[in-house]
């Protein structure tokens, strides 16, 4: 098996704010707007460096959706920085009409998604994101898993043009993948490779993909370990080629069971090999307060959830 | 500037377009179209410094936004008759596979369009970061915008005029369509808008008023004036009072023929009142 080390805990949303920051420095293009939160989404270097081309809107996330629309018209690249929340559901039709249907070139960056948000609760914390964004036609849908590739997804979607939906998360987590990354946008990372299962994951559950295959290895299992970052357009070749070999499939993420990775998957193995699947995901439920660790443990999206489908999974082959 | 009785003739020929882009599909906005014929008219063929052809970036000439999209066979017309596309196209209103879509989209590539719009509350924002870029671009041409008076009830407006007034957005004119008028009635019965005046001005805007936005002239002067305006540290807002359905007489003053298609019957009286100028597409 391949080890994987953690280079010392970081937040993915400082992986966003130092990408933005180097992005400002090498691309004159690149604006950001920011409703109120400036430091939950690490923009302040961003705007010391160039207040310029920062923008406050205040607590206004609909007008800022527009004036991100507008702004592409002349050039600029605009990135967007609020909670997924407000970046997504408060939002909706001002992405669909002004920025996804009007095909503007707007990167809608969104933090503290899911239930790792933590202690503010339910209102907070969505888990319906990913399915609102992949809903629309001609969007990109990113969904970082640490500090080094979510900074390296912050670089590479200033160079995709298109609107893009990056998503990442509030709390630190294990840094793993490597700091000089080429960040590949619709490509998918192999991160083991195994037999018996395959375990696609995206964002905060791909380090937990990984302990699980170290568990299950541990007990006799190979798993090939996927590592999803861009939800769509979602690598299908890569998933079809592993579940070909393992003949099954966990799918594990940081959101509802409907509308989000796994069902992208489970219709890329029904249309082409159909293969027996568990959903390590929320089950049609809002989130509450607790720490993070508390609430991916009461809503089943950790190591052992992952640990218990794919044994699940492997029985049904 | 072409002359004034040239436009005057234009005027009648759009709203010849509009009353039969609406009739041959049944379906359609005439009456804040018809409003509006003075405004267009204006802005393509006198206020707006504009550039041959089309190019989504339009740096290096002024822009124009339609916030309430519904209107689109006015700006369908205009844009045709100002040489974005062919005039027969306007034969495709609203039809399958055309570019001139119920409500105004740069999805199907139409020239003229720059977003698309017809989810109301939304153009004044979209305006605003064109605007803004044109100051990174040290763009010194004019972004405008029409939104309807009814349109300001959607919240995502007052977001973007308080917006506009603290970032000294002062090279912005957002016209609105003062017609009292939207689908369910008058927009006093349905939900009044106080005195629109005073609340631009409370947000920190420069307003300015059209008596009568259906005089083609007093438009001409009006948005003159708004142009001169910009460049000072705000935003400037026009007032301008149309009467919706103006130039077909059983159109105007009601809300009836705000979002329906005049009959055969009706197109005539409509178009008898209208005579060919200019040529009919």
């Amino acid at each position: 098996m391949k080890k994987y080390t953690d280079s010392g805990k970081k937040d993915t949303r400082s992986g966003f704010g130092a990408g933005l920051t180097e992005l400002g420095k090498k691309n004159d293009n690149v604006v950001a707007l920011c409703a109120d939160l400036t430091g939950s989404l690490k923009m302040d270097e961003f705007q010391a460096n160039h207040p310029e081309r920062f923008f406050q809107v205040g607590i206004a996330e609909a007008n800022m959706m527009g004036i991100a629309a507008g702004m592409t018209i002349g050039g600029k690249i605009p990135f967007t920085g609020t909670f997924a929340n407000f970046s997504t559901g408060r939002v909706y039709d001002q992405i669909r009409q002004s920025i996804a249907y009007s095909h503007k070139n707007v990167k809608i960056c969104a933090s503290h998604a899911g239930l790792t948000l933590g202690e503010d609760g339910a209102t907070h914390q969505i888990l319906e994101d990913i399915g609102l964004m992949k809903m629309l036609p001609g969007m990109t849908v990113i969904n970082t898993c640490d500090f080094n590739q979510t900074k390296a997804a912050t670089l590479a979607i200033a160079d995709h043009q298109g609107p893009v939906y990056l998503r990442f998360g509030r709390p630190k987590v294990p840094n793993f993948t490597p700091e000089d990354q080429v960040f590949e946008i619709g490509k998918a990372v192999q991160l083991q490779e195994g037999n018996d299962v395959t375990i696609v994951a995206t964002g905060h559950l791909v380090w937990e993909a990984l302990e699980a295959a170290q568990t299950l290895h541990d007990q006799g299992i190979s798993a090939d370990v996927i590592n999803i970052h861009t939800i769509k357009p979602l690598d299908s070749k890569a998933i079809l080629a592993s579940v070909g070999k393992t003949g099954c499939v966990v799918t594990a993420e940081e959101h509802n069971y409907y509308g989000g990775l796994g069902e992208s998957v489970a219709r890329v193995l029904a249309e082409n090999a159909p293969a027996p699947q568990e959903f390590v995901a929320t089950q049609d439920t809002f989130g509450e307060s607790g720490t993070p660790a508390q609430l991916m443990d009461k809503y089943g999206l950790n190591a052992e959830a992952i640990v218990n489908a794919a044994k699940k999974v492997i029985g049904r082959k | 500037m072409p002359d004034i009785s040239y436009l005057n003739a234009l005027v009648i020929q759009v709203r010849r377009d509009i009353l039969r882009q609406v009739h041959k599909v049944n379906s359609g906005h005439p009456g804040g179209s018809l409003g509006c014929t003075e405004f267009f008219v204006a802005m393509f063929q006198v206020i707006m410094d504009r550039k041959e052809g089309f190019e989504m970036d339009g740096i290096g000439e002024d822009l124009f936004f339609l916030s309430n999209g519904h209107i689109s066979p006015v700006f369908y017309s205009v844009l045709a008759r100002s040489g974005y596309f062919p005039v027969d196209e306007l034969n495709t209103f609203r039809l399958i596979n055309s570019r001139l879509q119920g409500h105004p989209t740069t999805h199907e590539g139409l020239p003229g369009i720059r977003v698309a719009s017809g989810s109301l509350g939304q153009g004044m924002s979209v305006s605003i970061g064109a605007a803004q870029t044109k100051k990174l671009n040290n763009d010194d041409h004019l972004v405008f915008t029409l939104c309807g008076d009814g349109e300001l009830q959607e919240g995502q407006n007052w977001e973007a005029i308080m917006y506009a007034a603290a970032h000294k957005v002062d090279n912005l004119v957002v016209t609105v369509d003062y017609n009292g008028q939207q689908i369910d009635g008058a927009t006093d019965d349905v939900i009044p808008l106080g005195d629109l005046k005073a609340k631009f001005q409370a947000f920190g805007w420069d307003v300015l008023e059209i008596a009568n936005g259906n005089d083609l002239q007093q438009v001409i002067d009006g948005m003159k004036k708004a142009k001169e305006r910009t460049g000072n540290q705000k935003p400037v807002c026009v007032l301008m009072t149309t009467v919706m359905g103006n130039g077909v007489d059983f159109m105007m003053h009601t809300h009836a023929w705000h979002g329906k298609a005049p009959n055969d019957e009706q197109l005539e009286i409509g178009l008898s009142q209208n005579p060919e100028t200019l040529g009919d597409y």
